[in-house]
C-alpha cells in the first residue's frame, strides 16, 4: 500500500525565544515492512544544525529555532510503500544488543501494576499468545482516554490513573514484557485510520522480540498487530527515546503546539 | 586504627637503614635544622592559601574553602620502580579503552562469556547513548588516574581505575612548584624527573583527539560546573596552564552543527571539550532534563562527529568497582598478555558464596560501594566498632550487589614531618595518564595521598588526608 | 575572550572600586564628625545616601550615627554594597575569570579578601577605624599595582579599566548629586563655616582636599570645586578623567576587535557633553539636572557594553 503523508507540527511561544533546540525523529527508514519512496522534513523558522543516527539507528535531526521567533513549524512529508507482514518485522538488528531491550528506564520502571500484568507471560506455552493476551489486558486495565496522562507519565503512573493514550499503552506493554524477561521496545510512527484523511495525532505501539520470529509489533490501543496502514518512524526503550520531537528552550516562554496529520492512499 | 602487621616503609628499611632511593634525601634531611623545616612548612600553607589552592567541601557552608594539607617530605621512587609501574599502567589503560569500545559496539567480551552480561546490563554506568558510537581516534579515556598502593618492595596493586574525571593533577603540579620554591637546593643535589610538562602534554593530547571535522588548529576548552564545584580550583588551573578557555554550560550553544562558546566577538567553535561535568548532567536534552550545568544537544553534536568530549561519556562502565574484579581477564582478553600490575583480591557481594565469606570475615575486610568514591560509604573492618559492623551487615544483606569487599592491605608508609621529627604514615599513589590515538603518556610521579592520622588507612582529602610531592629519580 | 569573562572582569573591578569608594566616604564622614561639632546625624545620613544604600539602611536602623553607619557600610553582609560584600563579590568574580588574570592580580585580590575578612570580623571600634580604613586603601592599591604592573595591555585589561572608570564616575557623580546644593553659586557664602565644612566633606569624599588646595590655593569657591570634580581631567576621580579613560579603553577594544559598537557612540556622547560645557553653562542648565543626566547616561553606557560584548548571552 502506498501511503502519502503530510505531518505538520507548529510550536508557538507566547514571547520570543532567544534559544531553543528541537530533536526531531520524523524520518522513516526502509525495513521489511516499509520502503520510503520519497521523504522530506522542512523547517520553517528554524535551521537543521545536523543529522545523525542515534543509538537505535533512528534518523535524528537537531533543529535550532531561529532567534527571537514566536513560531516554528516542522513539516514532514512524503510517500511510503508498506506491506502487511502480519506484524512481524523479523530479525532486524542494530548495534544495541538484545539485553538492552530488557533494561528499564525511568518511564518504564515496573511497579506493582506492571508486575501484575507481567504475570500473564508464561501462562501458556506460546509467548506470542501470551503477548497478545497482555496487549488486551493492558487496554482493559487502562482504557483509552485523554487527559489523565501527559508526555512524562510513567507506565506505572498510567496504570494508577486508570486511563491513557497510545503512548501509555505501549509503555506499559514494554515494561511488562521486560519484567517477564522478553526484550521489548517502544515504536513511534503513523497509522492511517481508514475512515478519514485527517488523523488525530501520530501513533505509538510496541515491539517484542521472540525467539524464531524476531521483532513482532503490537498495537495495544487498537488490539492488533501493525499491518500495511502503519509507518514506523523511530524506536527506543521508551517514549522519550523514540519521541518524534523533543526540545529544550531558554527563558520563560510558554509553548503551545498544534499538530496536523494527513495520511491517504 | 589500622593493622598491627609490620608495614613496609618506603624510606626506612628495618635495621638496614634507609632504602636506596631515599639515600640522598636522608643525608640532606639529617643536616637540616627542624626549626627551619617547621617554618618552611608554615610558609607552604600560607602560600597555598594565598594562591587559592583550595577545595570546597560538600555539605558545608558554600563559602567553605579548605586546604589539603601538604607534607614536605617527598615520596621517592627509583626510575626502575617507575618503569615497571608505568608499563603496567599503560597496559591497563590500553585494555580499558579497548574494553570500552567493545562494550559500546560488538561486545565480543560478553559474547565470549569472559565478563557476565549482567555486570553491564544491570550497571547504571552503562550509557545507552554511546551504543554504536566510536569517538574520534577511538579514545574513550583521554585522562586516567590509576590509584596504586604498595605493600612491599615489589608488591604494587591497582586499587581503582579512575576513568571518568580523575582529579588531583593540579596538586601534583603545585606540590612540585612548592617544593622547588621551598627547597631549591634539594633539586640541584638530587635529579628528579620533571612533571611540569603535564599541561602542555594535556593540551597536545587533547588536540590530537580532535574530530575529523576540525580544520586547522583545534580549539580546546575546559567545561566546569562552576565556581562552587569542589574541584573548581583545578578546573581553572588546568585551563590557565593549557592556555584555553574555561567555560560553563551557559557559555555554550549549538551553532552551525558545532558546539560554540560565546565570546566578546560572537560564537567560536570548540573542537575538544575537556569536561569536568558528570555524564548525567552533561546534556539536558539527552540526559537529566533539569540539569543546569550541561550543554543541550552536545550528545547530538558528538554523535554527528563534530566535537570530542574528554573523557567520553559512558566511561564509568570501566572503572566501576564490580568491573574492577574482572580487570585481569579484561587485560588478557584485549592484549593477550597477563596483567603486569596486580589487582587486589575482591569479593563481589552479588555472588552468594562471596557474600557469605564477606559477612563471616567482615571485621578483617574493607567493604566499598560499587559506585562510591571519595572514601564515603565504605567500611574499614579492622577499625570498625561492633555497632558499625552490624549496621553494615544489614546493608550488605539488603543490597549485596551494591558492595564489594577487599582484604585490608597493609599499605606502605612514607614518613611525614611532624613538628620535629619523621613519623610513618600510610600512602597511596595516583599517577596521571594521557591517552591520544597513538600514544599513552604517563607523567613520572603523580599524586601521593597520605593519611595524616597515625595508623589510618583513609587517604582521601575529604577525610583528613594530605598530599606529598612524588619524585621519580633520574637514572 | 568569553563574554562571561569580560563581564566577570568588568564587575570585579567595579566592585573593587566601589569598596574603595565606600571606605573613602566613611573616612570623610568620620573626619567631619570628629573635627566639627555640627549636625553629625545629617552628615552620616548623606554618607549613607551617597553610598546608595539608604533604603537598606533605613530598614535596619532608625537613626544615623557613626557606629551604625560604619558597621553597615563596612561589614554588614546584608548590605550588598558594604566593603565586605563587594570584596567578596570581587573575589568571586576573580575566581570565575581566574584564567584571565596574572598570578599577581589573583593573589592580590585573594589576599585583599582574606585580609579584610579578618580585619572586619568583629565590629570596628572607633579607635581602630583609621587603621582599618588604611588597610582597605592599601589592599586596594596593591590590587591596582598588580594590575598595572603585570597584565598585558589587551582586551582583558580594557574591560578591567572600563569597569573601574564607570564605577568611579558614578561614585563621584553621586557625591555631587547628594551635595549639589552646597555647590550652587546662589547658596555660597564665601567664608562661612557651614560651607567650608560641606566643601571639605565633598573634597575628602574623593580624597581631593590636598590636590584641590595645591591647584586652587586662593580660590575656594563652589564653582571652582564643582569645576574641579567634574571637568578637571588632571584629577583621577573627576568625571572628565573617568570618561576620558572609558572612551579610550572602549576605543582600544574597537581597534583590537575591528568593530565599533553602539556603546562607543554612547560613551562619546557622554564625553562630549563634558567637553563642550564649561562650569558656567552647567550652572546655567542646572547642576542637579546635569549631574542626574550624567548618572543615567553613564549607567546606560554600562548596560550597552554588557549587551555589545555579550556578557550574559
Amino acid at each position: 500500500m502506498k501511503l502519502k503523508i503530510t505531518h505538520t507540527t507548529s510550536y508557538s511561544y507566547d514571547e520570543p525565544v532567544s534559544y531553543a533546540l528541537q530533536q526531531v525523529r520524523l524520518t522513516p527508514m526502509d525495513n521489511p515492512q516499509q520502503k520510503v519512496l520519497n521523504w522530506n522534513v522542512a523547517i520553517e523558522g528554524g535551521d537543521t544544525e545536523l543529522t545523525f543516527l542515534d543509538q537505535h539507528k533512528n534518523h535524528t535531526m537537531l533543529v535550532r529555532v531561529e532567534p527571537d521567533r514566536n513560531e516554528v513549524r516542522i513539516i514532514a512529508s512524503g510517500e511510503v510503500e508498506t506491506n502487511d507482514t502480519v506484524g512481524v518485522l523479523g530479525k532486524v538488528y542494530g548495534t544495541a544488543p538484545l539485553w538492552h531491550f530488557q533494561q528499564h528506564t525511568r518511564r518504564t520502571a515496573p511497579g506493582k501494576g506492571v508486575a501484575k500484568l507481567a504475570r500473564i507471560i508464561g501462562t501458556t506455552d506460546s509467548q506470542l499468545d501470551d503477548l497478545h493476551t497482555l496487549s488486551r489486558a493492558v487496554l482493559n486495565a487502562v482504557p483509552y482516554g485523554k487527559g489523565g496522562t501527559f508526555v512524562g507519565t510513567t507506565a506505572e503512573e498510567a496504570i494508577i490513573s486508570g486511563g491513557g493514550v497510545c503512548q501509555d499503552h505501549a509503555q506499559i506493554f514494554v515494561s511488562a514484557a521486560r519484567k517477564a524477561g522478553i526484550p521489548a521496545r517502544y515504536v513511534s510512527g503513523y497509522l492511517m485510520m481508514n475512515d478519514r484523511v485527517d488523523q488525530d495525532a501520530s501513533h505509538a505501539w510496541a515491539e517484542a522480540h521472540l525467539q524464531g520470529l524476531g521483532w513482532v509489533g503490537f498495537d495495544i490501543s487498537n488490539g492488533i498487530s501493525p499491518d500495511e496502514r502503519y509507518v514506523r518512524l523511530a524506536t527506543g526503550l521508551d517514549s522519550r527515546d523514540a519521541a518524534p520531537i523533543s526540545g529544550v528552550r531558554m527563558g520563560t516562554a510558554n509553548e503551545s503546539m498544534i499538530v496536523s496529520l494527513q495520511i491517504q492512499q | 586504627m589500622g593493622s598491627d602487621r609490620k608495614n613496609f616503609d618506603e624510606m626506612l628499611f628495618g635495621s638496614e637503614g634507609v632504602r636506596q632511593p631515599y639515600d640522598n634525601y636522608e643525608k640532606w634531611f639529617g643536616s637540616e635544622d627542624p626549626a627551619r623545616l617547621t617554618k618552611k612548612s608554615k610558609e607552604a600553607e600560607a602560600f597555598f592559601r594565598r594562591t587559592g589552592i583550595t577545595f570546597n567541601v560538600y555539605g558545608q557552608a558554600a563559602a567553605q574553602e579548605r586546604l589539603i594539607p601538604f607534607d614536605l617530605v617527598p615520596r621517592i621512587l627509583s626510575s626502575r620502580e617507575w618503569t615497571r609501574l608505568s608499563k603496567g599502567i599503560e597496559q591497563r589503560v590500553r585494555a580499558i579503552n579497548a574494553f570500552l569500545h567493545d562494550i559500546y559496539n560488538r561486545q565480543e567480551i560478553l559474547r565470549a562469556g569472559r565478563v557476565p552480561i549482567e555486570l553491564i546490563s544491570q550497571n547504571a554506568a552503562f550509557l545507552p547513548q554511546m551504543i554504536g558510537m566510536s569517538p574520534p581516534g577511538d579514545v574513550y579515556t583521554h585522562i586516567v588516574g590509576t590509584d596504586i598502593v604498595r605493600t612491599g618492595e615489589d608488591d604494587f596493586f591497582v586499587l581503582e581505575d579512575n576513568a571518568r574525571t580523575p582529579s588531583g593533577v593540579s596538586y601534583m603540579l603545585e606540590n612540585r612548584e612548592t617544593m622547588l620554591h621551598m627547597f631549591p637546593e634539594l633539586f640541584s643535589q638530587i635529579k628528579v624527573q620533571p612533571v611540569s610538562d603535564y599541561p602542555k602534554n594535556l593540551r597536545k593530547s587533547l588536540a590530537a583527539c580532535a574530530p575529523h571535522s576540525c580544520e586547522g588548529k583545534p580549539t580546546v576548552a575546559v567545561l566546569t560546573p562552576g565556581i562552587h564545584n569542589s574541584a573548581y580550583f583545578e578546573h581553572s588551573f588546568l585551563a590557565d596552564q593549557m592556555g584555553v578557555e574555561l567555560v560553563e554550560g551557559h557559555d555554550l550553544r549549538v551553532v552551525d552543527g558545532h558546539i560554540a562558546m560565546r565570546t566578546t566577538q560572537g560564537y567560536k567553535v570548540i573542537d575538544v571539550l575537556y569536561r569536568r561535568v558528570d555524564d548525567e548532567y552533561l546534556d539536558p536534552l539527552n540526559f537529566k532534563p533539569e540539569s543546569m550545568l550541561g550543554v543541550p544537544g552536545i550528545m547530538d553534536v558528538y554523535r554527528a562527529g563534530n566535537i570530542t568530549i574528554a573523557n567520553a561519556p559512558g566511561t564509568g562502565i570501566a572503572d566501576d568497582k564490580a568491573i574492577y574484579s574482572y580487570m585481569p581477564d579484561i587485560i588478557e582478553f584485549y592484549t593477550g598478555e597477563k596483567a603486569i600490575l596486580k589487582n587486589v583480591e575482591t569479593w563481589r557481594c552479588s555472588e552468594p558464596a562471596s557474600l557469605q565469606y564477606v559477612l563471616e570475615h567482615l571485621s578483617e575486610l574493607v567493604v566499598k560501594e560499587v559506585h562510591g568514591s571519595g572514601g564515603y560509604g565504605m567500611l574499614v573492618g579492622p577499625a570498625a566498632s561492633q555497632k558499625e559492623l552490624s549496621a553494615f551487615t544489614a546493608k550488605l544483606k539488603s543490597n549485596p550487589g551494591n558492595y564489594i569487599a577487599q582484604p585490608t592491605l597493609s599499605l606502605s608508609t612514607v614518613p611525614i614531618f611532624t613538628k620535629k621529627q619523621l613519623a610513618p604514615r600510610h600512602v597511596d599513589l595516583r599517577p596521571f595518564v594521557l591517552v591520544s590515538p597513538n600514544k599513552v603518556s604517563i607523567t613520572p610521579g603523580g599524586l601521593t595521598r597520605v593519611a595524616l592520622k597515625a595508623g589510618s588507612l583513609v587517604v582521601n582529602s575529604s577525610q583528613g588526608g594530605g598530599t606529598k610531592d612524588t619524585w621519580v629519580l633520574e637514572d | 575572550m568569553l563574554g562571561k569573562t569580560a563581564g566577570g572582569l568588568y564587575w570585579m573591578f567595579r566592585f573593587l572600586e566601589r569598596g574603595e569608594n565606600t571606605a573613602r566616604l566613611v573616612e570623610a564622614g568620620f573626619r567631619i564628625a570628629l573635627t566639627r561639632s555640627t549636625d553629625s546625624e545629617t552628615e552620616w545620613k548623606s554618607v549613607v545616601t551617597t553610598a546608595g544604600v539608604k533604603d537598606g539602611y533605613g530598614a535596619k536602623y532608625d537613626t544615623f550615627n557613626a557606629a551604625n553607619v560604619v558597621d553597615y557600610l563596612l561589614r554588614d553582609t546584608t548590605n550588598p554594597s558594604s566593603v565586605i560584600s563587594v570584596t567578596e563579590k570581587a573575589r568571586t568574580n576573580a575566581r570565575m575569570v581566574r584564567t584571565a588574570l596574572t598570578t599577581e592580580v589573583w593573589e592580590s585580590v585573594n589576599e585583599n579578601w582574606m585580609t579584610l575578612k579578618s580585619a572586619l570580623k568583629k565590629p570596628v571600634k572607633e579607635t581602630e577605624l583609621p587603621a582599618i580604613l588604611g588597610i582597605i586603601r592599601q589592599q586596594s592599591a596593591l590590587v591596582r599595582g598588580a594590575l598595572h604592573g603585570t597584565m598585558l595591555r589587551n582586551d582583558i585589561f580594557d574591560f578591567a579599566m572600563i569597569g573601574t572608570a564607570l564605577e568611579r564616575a558614578d561614585n563621584t557623580a553621586r557625591i555631587i548629586d547628594v551635595k549639589y546644593y552646597t555647590l550652587l553659586p546662589s547658596a555660597s557664602f564665601v567664608g562661612s563655616s557651614i560651607d567650608n565644612v560641606q566643601w571639605e566633606t565633598v573634597l575628602r569624599s574623593v580624597s581631593a582636599h590636598r590636590a584641590f588646595r595645591w591647584l586652587n590655593e586662593s580660590e575656594m569657591t563652589s564653582s571652582t570645586i564643582a569645576e574641579f570634580l567634574m571637568l578637571d581631567a588632571r584629577f583621577p576621580r573627576s568625571l572628565a578623567f573617568c570618561t576620558k579613560h572609558l572612551v579610550a579603553n572602549l576605543g582600544y577594544l574597537a581597534k583590537d576587535y575591528g568593530e565599533r559598537l553602539p556603546c562607543h557612540d554612547l560613551a562619546d556622547s557622554l564625553q562630549s557633553k563634558l567637553k563642550k560645557n564649561d562650569i558656567g553653562s552647567i550652572f546655567e542648565t542646572g547642576l542637579h539636572q546635569f549631574i542626574g543626566d550624567f548618572i543615567r547616561e553613564n549607567n546606560a553606557v554600562g548596560a550597552q557594553i554588557e549587551l555589545d560584548y555579550r556578557f550574559n548571552g
